[in-house]
């Protein structure tokens, strides 16, 4: 029997804002345990908590970014319960009154946009860390995350398939990134997501039983946890038993889940308003200055590359789905003035190190010395082999492209008397290759020239060695 | 006299006229606190050592011959619900028996700035749960003017130590007649501020939306000075209001012209012992007859005030002490299994019977399936009693009540009843529901020799005139003092 598959994600994503979300401790990932903590976010006795309003400003940019309506009047909520991390035994977050509501975002799926309704999105606050000791006889606790801000992007039940919610996590990366509100390192867990999957018979309108699967960090293990929780789910209906509304835990490594807890162990949080916290009543005038000062997002761009670059819409959808890769592509493109040369050595080149060495390699190469390289190379002043060495050597030390090239001497080669007594020296080096040439084999000549580029190191300018080489033949051949 | 019979300012006078140092004025007090303090009990911690070396600080201040506060070399304790830093803050809990805070409540680092000489920390019911300070690790407190009776609560320390003359002035805090009552039992005068007018940052929450820290002192011009140098906009307290700065001591002796006075039926009840009754009717025919027009009024959700008041405040509490779990600071069992051994072990142990009522009460009334009968309901309560005063404060500048339903009663006399304790506070609980300022001043005196204060309730933010006012009752019924009958020999 066929199944419809039905998923929603909630998707926590720690905002990078420069000091945690109700105190001034500084918001960074790591530092040695519990450095990075004050009595407010250990929730000390007589603490009160003080809502950075960047995080409100973070989350209006999200919301916007998502298509969202921003709520007027919003207020925090107090979600109970025990457990070592969370040092005042609740969590502040908001329950019935998030900051943004009823949004959506499209993602492309093939070559169809399909549109992905936001329920919500509502800002709460992060906790700290247990760690077990190897041999399981200590738990020890590393507060230094609590109190980091936290957005929870919850959408509604519209993703269809374990692939599709790995392209709406991607797209969702994608925005975040453009909007600078996260740095979303899914290995660093500054954006984890929850699957809350349910299967119907196909074309059916009842809905099934879900369960929720929690705190998945990367993309795969969302799809893989998806995908095996959807077959799952289908052994369970085709063997025409019940699945459980349950939480369920997903481990990486055996590839399944487990359960966590039932639904008659669901927990109470006994959620009411955070009465240390005023309501937050948005004010227009602020809502307006953040919607003025959004940047581009990666669909706007994409178009805008098209149009005013003219490179392939493909190429444009590759480029624009990582924020610094499109920083980088724009960047490029004002100083050497060839976009199409850009995008094609940034979708082999630059992705091929991405995909080799990881992203850390942006912030080696720039617009500045990356588009210098290209612009050298455009005017043939260097060869494309001598390109990709420049290339190489400034990721390794940093040098600017023109002193590799002086160093490494890397400068096309163009003096008339050099090629030429290098043509001459190659000819005569290899008569049976002149005399298959004069003979009538035109294969000799590609012979030649490859001698010729190798005894000029690379150097030589291709168009000039081809060139003079087809006049020093024709000269043999009439002798 | 006794130099620790003197009110603030009389204090301050004589710091400055150097008839007496401020270390010399410390260590009376901490003589003083040595000789009462075993009867009367108000104290659980004596800081002697910092006190003096506050005092020496205090006293080069005073030598400076600077603008100095009037609080300079002035000896005050504190609630011990209230943070001082690296001084040991209990709640009267075993929970926090050997608690040491961080850092310093902003009430207490202001007190701090202006010169007052911290002499130590006072007894209060356990987490400022109770109306009798009887439900303390530390034991009773006793009334000064007589030690068999209690002296109020849940700031029992703090109004007990003003009136035997243990510290020149206290703070307490009030999230339901804390400060109002037992300054009532004790003979001086307590005031609770508007919600949000002085900073909670560093006091032990008990409910949240109620809880307000206040002075307790020996008269009314001392409550105004106090409040000069608690209030105030703090941008660490996210319910920290910011108004205008009041002086609330400037024109205090004013006469108040066409002053209209509202006694709501309400507080004039059944349940209103006929002795106090008469005391209080006494003070408001007197400022009748000094001009003022007095009123009655119906505020008919009053009577809901009392339950509405134990679900939320209770609620609150649920949720603010469960941060005691004994992981990070404060009582932990060492026995325990496991995590949730370790929680059930130490709070249960850790937390008195009074507390544990309270958690379990708060966290039923938020259950789910109970939360809309009970949390719900009671905001809603709350809100018709906020709107009920807005109303009287339209046609009248002041509400005048009784602070409590009768004078102190006996220790031990309400302990095995928490509902004849909770009714204590008939008169007190909804002011804190309605966030509005409310002083109990001393009015005189029953057969029995026991104290009762007159409560008047104001319009937020409108602790000016309700000093005003209390400085008029105090004019005529002349501050309480207790005459101690080796001092009288």
């Amino acid at each position: 029997m066929g199944y419809d598959t039905v998923i929603g994600l909630e998707i926590h994503v720690e905002l990078k804002t420069s000091s945690k979300i109700f105190c001034g401790c500084k918001n960074e990932f790591g530092g040695e345990p519990n450095t990075r903590c004050c009595p407010v976010c250990l929730g000390m006795p007589g603490t009160l908590p003080v809502l950075n309003k960047k995080v409100l400003e973070y989350t209006v940019k999200a919301g916007l970014a998502m298509n969202c309506k921003t709520a007027g009047f919003s207020k925090f909520d107090r979600k109970n319960y025990f457990y070592p991390d969370m040092p005042k035994a609740y969590q502040v977050t908001q329950h019935n009154l998030p900051i943004c509501y009823d949004g959506y975002v499209d993602i492309v799926v093939g070559h169809e946009i399909k549109r992905i309704g936001i329920e919500r999105i509502h800002i709460e606050e992060d906790a700290g860390k247990l760690i077990h000791s190897s041999d399981g006889q200590d738990s020890l606790i590393d507060y230094n995350r609590c109190g980091v801000p936290l957005i929870e992007i919850v959408t509604r039940p519209d993703i269809s398939s374990p692939e599709e919610a790995k392209i709406f996590l991607e797209t969702i990366k994608t925005i975040l990134e453009y909007i600078e509100v996260s740095d979303c390192r899914m290995q660093e867990g500054s954006l984890r997501a929850d699957v809350n999957l349910s299967l119907k018979p196909k074309g059916s309108n009842t809905p099934g039983v879900r369960t929720e699967m929690k705190n998945l960090n990367s993309l795969r293990a969302v799809q893989r946890a998806a995908q095996a929780e959807a077959e799952r789910q289908a052994r369970i209906l085709d063997a025409g038993q019940e699945v459980y509304q349950e939480t369920r835990r997903w481990d990486d490594h055996k590839g399944e889940s487990f359960v966590m807890r039932g639904k008659e162990e669901s927990m109470d949080y006994r959620y009411f308003p955070e009465p240390d916290l005023p309501p937050v009543c948005l004010d227009e005038n602020f809502v307006r200055t953040i919607k003025k000062s959004m940047p581009e997002l990666p669909g706007m761009r994409r178009e805008r590359y098209v149009n005013q670059f003219g490179i392939p819409k493909y190429d444009a959808e590759l480029i624009t789905q990582n924020k610094h890769i499109a920083d980088l592509f724009e960047s490029t493109t004002e100083i050497c003035g060839n976009p199409k040369l850009v995008s094609n050595w940034i979708m082999t080149e630059i992705m091929k190190r991405i995909n080799e060495t990881g992203e850390m390699i942006l912030e080696s190469i720039n617009g500045e010395n990356f588009g210098q390289t290209l612009l050298l190379l455009d005017k043939g002043e260097i060869t494309h082999a001598s390109a990709i060495q420049v290339i190489d050597v400034l990721l390794e030390t940093g040098e600017e492209p023109v002193k590799i090239i002086e160093r490494l001497n890397l400068r096309v080669q163009r003096d008339e008397t050099l090629v030429e007594d290098t043509i001459t020296q190659v000819i005569n080096d290899y008569p049976d290759a002149l005399n298959d040439y004069i003979s009538g084999k035109e294969k000799a000549f590609g012979f030649f020239m490859g001698k010729t580029m190798a005894a000029l190191k690379g150097r030589g300018d291709p168009s000039q060695v081809k060139r003079m080489l087809a006049k020093e033949l024709q000269k043999r051949m009439n002798q | 006299m006794s130099i620790c019979k003197k009110t603030i300012i009389e204090t301050a006078e004589l710091l400055r006229s150097r008839e007496i140092g401020a270390v010399e004025l410390t260590k009376e007090y901490i003589n003083q606190i040595k000789k009462k303090n075993p009867d009367i009990n108000a104290y659980v911690t004596v800081c002697e050592n910092e006190a003096i070396k506050a005092a020496e600080t205090a006293q080069k201040l005073l030598d400076s011959n600077e603008d100095i506060s009037y609080l300079c070399g002035v000896p005050t304790a504190l609630k011990d619900n209230i943070c001082t830093n690296n001084i040991r803050t209990t709640c009267a809990s075993k929970m926090l028996e050997n608690f040491l805070p961080p850092y310093s409540a902003t009430v207490y680092n202001k007190l701090q700035k202006s010169g007052a000489v911290l002499l130590g920390k006072l007894n209060m019911d356990e987490f400022a749960m109770g109306s009798s300070s009887e439900h303390s690790i530390f034991g009773a407190v006793h009334n000064p003017w007589n030690t068999a009776y209690v002296a109020g609560g849940s700031s029992g320390g703090s109004a007990a130590a003003v009136a035997a003359d243990l510290c020149a002035f206290s703070l307490g805090s009030d999230t339901g007649g804390s400060i109002r009552q037992p300054a009532s039992f004790c003979g001086v005068v307590g005031l609770k501020p508007t919600y949000g007018l002085v900073s909670r940052l560093g006091l032990i929450a008990f409910a949240s939306s109620l809880d307000q820290i206040g002075p307790m002192t020996k008269d009314v011009a001392d409550c105004a000075l106090i409040m000069n140098v608690i209030a105030g906009y703090d941008p660490m307290d996210s319910t920290s209001v910011k108004v205008q700065a009041v002086d609330y001591l400037d024109g205090l002796e004013r006469e108040v012209d066409d002053l209209k006075i509202v006694l709501p039926r309400e507080f004039f009840d059944s349940a209103l012992d006929e002795d106090v009754k008469d005391i209080i009717m006494r003070a408001l025919k007197d400022l009748e007859s000094g001009g003022a027009i007095l009123s009655e009024c119906s505020l008919p959700s009053i009577k809901n005030a009392v339950p509405a008041y134990y679900i939320i405040s209770s609620s609150e509490a649920s949720s603010n002490l469960a941060r005691f779990d004994g992981i990070r600071y404060g009582y932990r069992d060492e026995n325990a299994k496991n995590i949730s051994d370790l929680y059930r072990r130490s709070r249960s142990e850790g937390f008195g019977r009074e507390v544990k009522r309270r958690i379990l009460l708060g966290t039923y009334a938020l259950s789910s399936g109970y939360q809309d009968e009970l949390y719900k309901k009671a905001l809603k309560v709350r809100s018709m009693i906020s709107r009920e005063f807005n109303n009287a404060f339209k046609k009248y500048d002041v509400i005048a009540a009784p602070t409590c339903p009768t004078v102190a009663f006996k220790l031990g006399e309400k302990l095995d009843d928490p509902l004849k304790m909770y009714l204590n506070d008939i008169y007190t609980v909804a002011v804190n529901l309605a966030g509005l300022p409310a002083i109990s001043v001393p009015c005189g005196k029953d057969k029995n020799g026991l104290p009762v204060g007159i409560q008047l309730i104001g319009k937020p933010f409108g602790e000016k005139l309700l000093l005003n006012i209390a400085k008029m009752i105090e004019m005529k019924a002349g501050r309480l003092q207790i005459h101690e009958e080796k001092e009288d020999l």
